[in-house]
């Protein structure tokens, strides 16, 4: 070495001794792995796998995912439909989880994926086809007070023809299932028609109250049995809150006993079947009527109902040459006797209208009617009673009569409707197998494939993580990912 | 066909191999279809014209020494007529490092797989400074060739002959646990060595050969290389031809080339331009140097040792200036693309996890990792020897097209 003064010489070989010196430290960078496997080594307890690759990759991790035995995240967007359907319907069979893609929240046991926001812990719990949607409930619901036990999120089209909500009934099945959960929300635009009976089914079949937010879609009632319909993100969250503190709710889970066939609605109100249909359509299929609306069959002859079916006994094909059905019985007398011939009818739903200008003594013609067919066989009759205790004909003595004939009387169509939906609506299977409640009970533990900050945001929350460091499988050449699907084998 | 079912039998193979050092012997009494006038080389196949400058060096070396010619220029005149054959190594279940030319004449080390029955041979280590296997063949070099082939191998032979048997794959798992990595590193395989040679050498050699063996294989710390390699390729070949399989049984390079083959490709080779290790240079050299790769020493990590066990060899980290955690990292990420954890290898620093064995050409081609291997840096000319040691990876395009031929043979 050589230096102008023996001080910057000594200076210069202390420098040389501190490089030389080493240890001590815990030098160099943890391993980062580059693939779900290695990851799975490092982290054996990973039961989720959160994926936000570039779409064109995304179906292809997370089919690597599912084959591994982990619960999906998928959080990428631009994944095809056909892909979508695809994952779900292998995640179903093997009894894991699908949410997305482009599913950006979900709250899991305490730790949110992906978007999420810090909430308490609580017994409402949430599944939904819309992210921003679960974070604004779950953030009313804890400015309300109440906690959040968990939050599923199903991609937003998840509830299309399509996928059939394929996570959406894991989802409620699983919060069903959850000891934690006592009351559901379940939120996402408006699905088709088939796709909301179904979920509807799902969700009445979970025994639990569950508040109903499909966005924009005409709620058929503020309450049908043990769903609730809101008519906005914040409603919704203020019902689950109400629906979750003690005493809020009178059913008892689970005491739904279902009755076989169908339902034929004798109407001589207009409008009182129209909202029957309204309601109706959304949980019996198929469901006729001689009224045209979009949610319900025609019938090939008003003479004759089918399936299920509703009438407006009123309606201008039924009156000619007779009588309103409000002022003579007859027609609905003949037609509850052939009604009950059918022997796949099993609940006959009528209305009876009170006051001036009605029939004097509308019970005394539909009440033996009544009562002669149940003595004919085990058909189930609802009534619902529009009236006062002023009227004319008598509230209370029109109800006996009706109620001593053997039929259910209520002074309220939507308590009605929601019988007839408890007794008629039927209940859906679980899909076998069963999502294992672990998802839900054990501690988050997941692989992150892709956007660093969901595992920073882990990670921040105490859950075990493990990032892998992702590029585009074979470079993303084309040639070589077919060749190494197909010899994947 | 079910393409992780016959790679988990090839891995078996291999894993299950085990080669025992059986003796010391003429390439041309052992070798199956060596004869004179023909030279094996590292690496895959290459003609005269694209040998780079220390594997030409070699040639004309082995040429001086067996004796087919006199001077640099009668031996360069003899290749140029055409009357040498050149054959890789690997054609003929040997393999050499760096240049790793073979000739007739030469003593090689017979290692067999006694599970399998399968033989391979590897030539004798000369020790460091100006030698053969980097393109070196002045005098001196010669001198010493002979002395190990007319002094060295038959003490080497009779002393092997006395013993039960030498395990070559129990001697490395040992090292692995003293710090080799037994590619670049071992020292510590070399001294096992040694001490395991040292009674039968002194029993069947006078004392002061006994004495020059005994020091020429102690103070070569790649002494144990040779046998080792020979032992990985009795391995690697356990493991090849097995249908369907994806798994590499061999990367080597000839100094222009690396190349691999594939156990279900047969005996094809997919090779590409070989790169110039990264690695430190030894005074006054630089990667300016360097030739590109070379030698057919890789088959260490073909078989789950070398650049793939370098967390059990922390100290090797010094070549490129990295931290034990490198070291660690780097087989780590070998397991990305590798089949199984070896069951008789295993790294104390992983807790006894076994090394990353069996490289899956699918594996690399999907997540673009290529495998790493510990290498020895040869210089450009012929003559000059080693100039440094480094890390070195193979080219994509091998695995890449490996990988489509694999589609084309199997109609997937």
């Amino acid at each position: 070495m050589k230096a102008e003064t023996e001080n910057a010489a000594a200076e210069a070989l202390s420098r040389v001794e501190a490089l030389l010196v080493r240890g001590g430290g815990d030098a160099g960078d943890e391993y980062v792995p580059r693939s779900l496997e290695s990851a799975i080594r490092i982290l054996p307890a990973a039961r989720w796998a959160l994926i936000s690759v570039p779409g064109r990759f995304a179906a292809r991790a997370a089919g690597e995912a599912l084959d591994r035995g982990l619960h999906v995240f998928l959080y990428s967007d631009n994944v095809s439909i056909a892909d979508e359907v695809a994952l779900k319907q292998r995640a179903v069979a093997a009894g894991r989880l699908m949410m997305g893609p482009d599913c950006g929240t979900a709250w899991i046991n305490g730790i949110g994926l992906g978007f999420a926001n810090r909430v308490r812990r609580g017994s409402i719990g949430l599944v939904g086809a819309s992210g921003t949607g679960l974070q604004a409930i779950c953030s009313h619901v804890h400015a309300l007070g109440s906690g959040v036990s968990h939050a599923i999120g199903t991609g937003g089209r998840d509830l299309d023809a399509e996928v059939g909500a394929m996570t959406c009934q894991q989802g409620l099945d699983l919060l069903a299932r959850d000891p934690g959960t006592d009351v559901i929300v379940m939120v996402s635009k408006p699905p088709v028609p088939s796709v909301a009976r179904s979920v509807l089914a799902a969700a009445r079949s979970t025994g639990k109250p569950v508040v109903v937010h499909f966005l924009g879609f005409p709620p058929p009632a503020r309450r049908l049995g043990l769903l609730h319909f809101a008519t906005s993100l914040p409603e919704a969250a203020w019902m689950a809150v109400e629906l979750s503190k003690p005493g809020a709710t009178t059913e008892t889970p689970g005491e739904v006993v279902c009755a076989p066939g169908y339902l034929r609605g004798l109407f001589s109100g207009g409008t009182l079947a129209s909202e029957a249909v309204l309601a109706l359509a959304n949980f019996l299929e198929p469901l006729h009527s001689n009224m045209k609306r979009e949610s319900v069959r025609s019938l090939e002859t008003v003479s004759r109902s089918e399936a299920h079916t509703i009438l407006d006994l009123g309606a201008d094909e039924y009156t000619v040459g007779r009588l309103h059905p409000m002022i003579d019985s007859d027609l609905r007398v003949r037609r509850i006797a052939q009604e009950t011939a059918d022997p796949e009818v099993g609940l006959i739903l009528l209305d009876v209208v009170l006051g001036d200008g009605a029939h004097p003594d509308p019970a005394s013609e539909l009440a033996p009617a009544i009562a002669d067919a149940r003595r004919t066989r085990d058909v189930e009759f609802v009534v619902v009673v529009v009236g006062t205790d002023e009227d004319p004909q008598g509230l209370e003595s029109q109800v006996d009569a009706l109620t001593g004939a053997g039929a259910l009387v209520f002074e309220d169509l939507t308590n009605a409707l929601s019988h007839v939906v408890d007794r008629l609506g039927g209940l859906v299977a679980s899909a076998v197998p069963r999502v294992a409640l672990e998802v839900l009970t054990a501690p988050v533990a997941a692989v992150n494939i892709g956007l660093e900050s969901f595992s920073a945001s882990l990670t921040d929350q105490g859950a075990e993580v493990v990032h892998v460091e992702w590029r585009p499988p074979a470079g993303g050449d084309d040639r070589l990912l077919a060749i190494l699907d197909k010899l994947r084998r | 066909m079910a393409f992780s079912e016959a790679n988990r039998t090839a891995v078996e193979r291999m894993m299950e191999a085990r080669p025992l050092l059986k003796t010391v012997a003429a390439a041309r009494d052992v070798i199956p279809g060596m004869r004179d006038g023909l030279l094996l080389h590292a690496g895959p196949p290459i003609e005269w014209n694209r040998m780079s400058g220390p594997l030409r060096g070699a040639v004309i070396g082995a040429l001086l020494f067996e004796g087919l010619a006199t001077s640099e220029d009668e031996a360069l005149a003899l290749v140029e007529r055409g009357d040498i054959d050149f054959e890789p190594c690997h054609h003929h279940q040997t393999v050499g490092p760096m240049a790793g030319v073979t000739s007739a004449s030469m003593a090689v080390y017979v290692v067999e797989n006694v599970t399998h029955g399968n033989r391979a041979f590897s030539n004798l280590n000369e020790g460091y400074g100006k030698v053969l296997r980097y393109g070196a063949y002045a005098p001196e070099v010669l001198e010493k060739l002979h002395w190990m082939n007319d002094v060295m191998a038959p003490v080497l032979a009779g002393a092997l002959a006395t013993r039960d048997e030498l395990d070559v794959r129990a001697l490395l798992a040992e090292a692995l646990h003293m710090g080799d990595e037994g590619h670049n590193r071992n020292k510590a395989g070399s001294l096992l060595f040694l001490k395991l040679l040292s009674p039968d050498v002194a029993r069947v050699a006078g004392r002061e050969v006994a004495s020059e063996v005994l020091k020429f294989l102690g103070d070569n710390a790649l002494s144990v290389l040779n046998p080792v390699m020979a032992a990985c390729k009795a391995m690697a070949d356990a493991a090849h031809e097995v249908e369907g399989s994806t798994i590499v049984t061999a990367m080597a390079r000839n100094g222009t080339d690396f190349g691999i083959r594939v156990s279900g490709l047969g005996d094809d080779w997919f090779a590409a331009p070989a790169q110039v290790p990264d690695g430190l240079y030894f005074s006054g050299f630089t990667a300016g140097d360097a030739n590109a790769d070379i030698g057919d020493s890789t088959i260490t990590e073909t078989i789950g040792i070398g650049g793939f066990a370098m967390a059990a060899a922390p100290a090797i980290v010094t070549f490129v200036s990295g931290t034990p955690k490198d070291a660690v990292n780097t087989t780590m990420e070998m397991y990305e693309i590798t089949e199984t954890d070896h069951l008789h290898f295993t790294i104390p620093a992983l807790d006894f996890r076994g090394s990353p064995t069996g490289i899956d050409i699918r594996k690399v081609v999907e997540l673009g990792i290529t495998p790493r291997i510990n290498t020895g840096i040869a210089h450009r000319e012929a003559g000059v020897g080693q100039v440094g040691a480094g890390l070195v990876r193979p080219p994509m395009e091998v695995f890449e097209s490996a990988l489509i031929a694999f589609a084309e043979r199997y109609g997937v």
